[in-house]
């Protein structure tokens, strides 16, 4: 396994915000957290990284424990995907080559230089390498994003929301940038969504998180209409299409 | 994942190679300004004699006296005061994320401005008498110059105690900084009134900064301090690059942001103090150059910061030949001039900027 999070609970000022997560997800393989407002998906994802210290439970990647991990190797393991970034006067080659910071020291090598050519190329982002970032669009921004935590070369990609604030046309392109990049580079991945139909098109597994706990895991071929009323309290129908599950929550009165 | 089949792109190195050009000329650029600030004067010296004096070769003894008993030293203390007051101007603005961070609005120049005032009410280290000038001078300028260090370093100890308690936010920080400007000006204020005409006279002289208090040994402690911090700072370039996209962002990357935003804090703090305390108040060097230099340079801090700590000593050395020339025989404190071309200059970049968005 590339991830496997064992018994892992989360703390804010003495109330308990996560309780119990076990976890495990495969290389090549996308799992999603799903779930209401609040009830903890960022703060699970944060919690893998260390930017929320947990308190209690492992998170181990490739068999080696993050908690006990300095900060610079854990951004040589996991690569991380914010659920919002600033912008600066920066090109887009640059703040890209900004994700080789926990492999480099102050000097620049070439392979670095080579890795952030190869990363803009993946995302075919190639022409906008001397574009300022605060020149960019949404969509565009994202990527950028993305494509620093690829050169961060991660064996654990987490991705907070990546598509919120993005038109459909952006949403199914990094969605399935992700999905290319997760299978073909065999990366283990874990990202929070909201939008449960496009979380079902691309993920592998699913997570719904509720009050703080794992309600249930599982592939879209396991999920029923109670899981989904369970964790968001509203009645839902489960249409199963030839490649596709879509949800389409009933029509209610408040 | 391998990438590194990727080559490094011709128009990514041109234009490093560019900002790299850039910083050499603006070094050369201050290099000739030096030359041209010393040769300028009440006495006007040939460049050459200036060049000749300051490589050590021979020429007359007044030459020699004038370039390294007065100019030099005031034209170095300039230089060196300005590039750190901009560097510290450039690292607080990274660090806060807040186009408004500089030694000034966070209450560090108020703080230091009430310790000299403290001293010469309460040590008596502030005699007036005439120098031939005319100006003021300060009987014991080591007693004032440490009692304002010491209150500067509190002010910005209290910064980042209350930080460190409550979380070391941007916000948390420049609330803090503008509320302790605004108690240690209530401080002056309060001294002030109750000063004699005397003290009332070396409290306000000690707040003009001016670069002619800086001698050889005063030059050397804030040179050692300059450079210190500025490799620190520079060391610490891709970390300031990260924070600029994000704490979170830079947290992922294995950035220790918390302890870079309180070191930094610490530091920019400290070069500030040393050069506010031996020289006094010089204003808007330390907010206008890092907002000056990004037009040019963009904000990736390799850049940034080498370009701030030059355009920093450029601008202050200039300013500061300015100040001694405008009136003469009289000469006016670097302070005075820098205030008034530091606010139509911001006014200037406000305006650009929204034009530009």
């Amino acid at each position: 396994m590339s991830l496997a999070i064992n018994n892992l609970a989360f703390a804010y000022n003495g109330s308990p915000i996560l309780r119990q997560i076990d976890l495990a997800v495969a290389p090549g393989e996308l799992l999603a957290i799903l779930g209401p407002n609040g009830v903890g998906k960022t703060t699970l994802i944060k919690c893998l990284n260390t930017i929320h210290r947990p308190t209690a439970g492992t998170v181990l990647v490739e068999n080696r424990n993050v908690l006990t991990m300095k900060t610079e190797e854990i951004g040589r393991h996991i690569g991380y995907v914010a659920q919002r970034t600033e912008t600066a006067r920066l090109t887009v080659f640059d703040a890209v080559l900004m994700g080789r910071k926990p492999h480099m020291g102050w000097r620049v090598a070439r392979r670095d230089l080579k890795i952030v050519d190869g990363a803009l190329s993946l995302l075919a982002m190639d022409r906008l390498a001397l574009r300022f970032i605060d020149e960019l669009s949404g969509g565009e921004l994202q990527k950028v994003a993305i494509a620093r935590a690829l050169v961060q070369e991660p064996r654990l990609l987490l991705l907070d929301e990546p598509t919120a604030s993005l038109d459909l046309k952006n949403q199914v392109t990094i969605l399935s940038i992700i999905r290319r990049i997760v299978t073909e580079h065999r990366i283990a991945a874990v990202m929070t969504m909201h939008d449960l139909n496009s979380a079902l098109r691309y993920g592998d597994r699913f997570c719904f998180l509720k009050d703080g706990r794992i309600h249930s895991v599982g592939s879209s071929a396991e999920l029923t209409e109670k899981i989904i009323e369970d964790v968001y309290g509203v009645p839902v129908t489960i249409h199963r299409l030839d490649q596709q599950t879509v949800i389409l929550p009933h029509h209610t009165n408040h | 994942m391998h990438l590194d089949h990727g080559t490094v792109p011709d128009a990514y190195q041109a234009y490093i190679g560019r900002k790299i050009g850039l910083i050499l000329l603006l070094a050369i650029v201050l290099l000739a300004a030096l030359l041209v600030a010393v040769s300028l004067g009440a006495a006007r010296l040939p460049i050459a004699d200036v060049a000749r004096a300051l490589v050590g070769a021979e020429t007359s003894h007044q030459v020699e006296a004038i370039v390294w008993h007065i100019r030099l030293p005031q034209a170095l203390a300039a230089m060196a005061s300005g590039a750190g007051l901009a560097v510290a101007g450039a690292v607080m603005q990274s660090i806060l994320r807040n186009p408004l961070g500089s030694p000034f609005t966070l209450g560090i120049s108020h703080a230091a401005a009430f310790g000299a005032a403290l001293s010469v009410m309460l040590l008596g280290s502030g005699t007036m008498s005439s120098t031939s000038a005319g100006a003021v001078s300060i009987t014991n300028p080591y007693l004032t110059t440490g009692s304002a260090f010491v209150f500067s370093l509190l002010a910005a100890a209290l910064i980042i105690a209350i930080a460190r308690l409550r979380g070391a936010t941007p916000e948390i920080m420049v609330l803090t900084g503008v509320a302790l400007g605004a108690l240690f000006t209530a401080g002056t204020m309060f001294l002030q009134f109750f000063a004699d005409d005397v003290q009332l006279a070396a409290m306000v002289f000690w707040t003009f900064g001016d670069t002619a208090r800086g001698s050889w040994p005063e030059l050397l402690f804030i040179t050692v301090v300059l450079a210190g911090c500025s490799v620190y700072f520079l060391l610490n370039c891709w970390n300031y690059n990260a924070i600029d996209t994000g704490d979170e962002t830079a947290k992922g990357l294995g950035v220790r942001v918390d302890r870079l935003r309180l070191l930094g804090m610490l530091l920019a703090s400290l070069l500030t103090a040393v050069i506010i305390a031996f020289l006094g108040i010089i204003g808007f060097i330390g907010l206008i150059v890092p907002h000056l230099v990004r037009r040019f340079i963009g904000s990736d801090h390799r850049f940034l910061l080498p370009a701030s700590l030059l355009v920093g000593a450029l601008l202050l050395l200039l300013s500061d030949t300015m100040a001694r020339l405008i009136l003469m025989p009289h000469v006016l404190p670097v302070s005075v001039l820098t205030a008034f071309l530091g606010a139509p200059a911001f006014f200037w970049l406000i305006i650009r900027r929204s034009n530009h968005r």
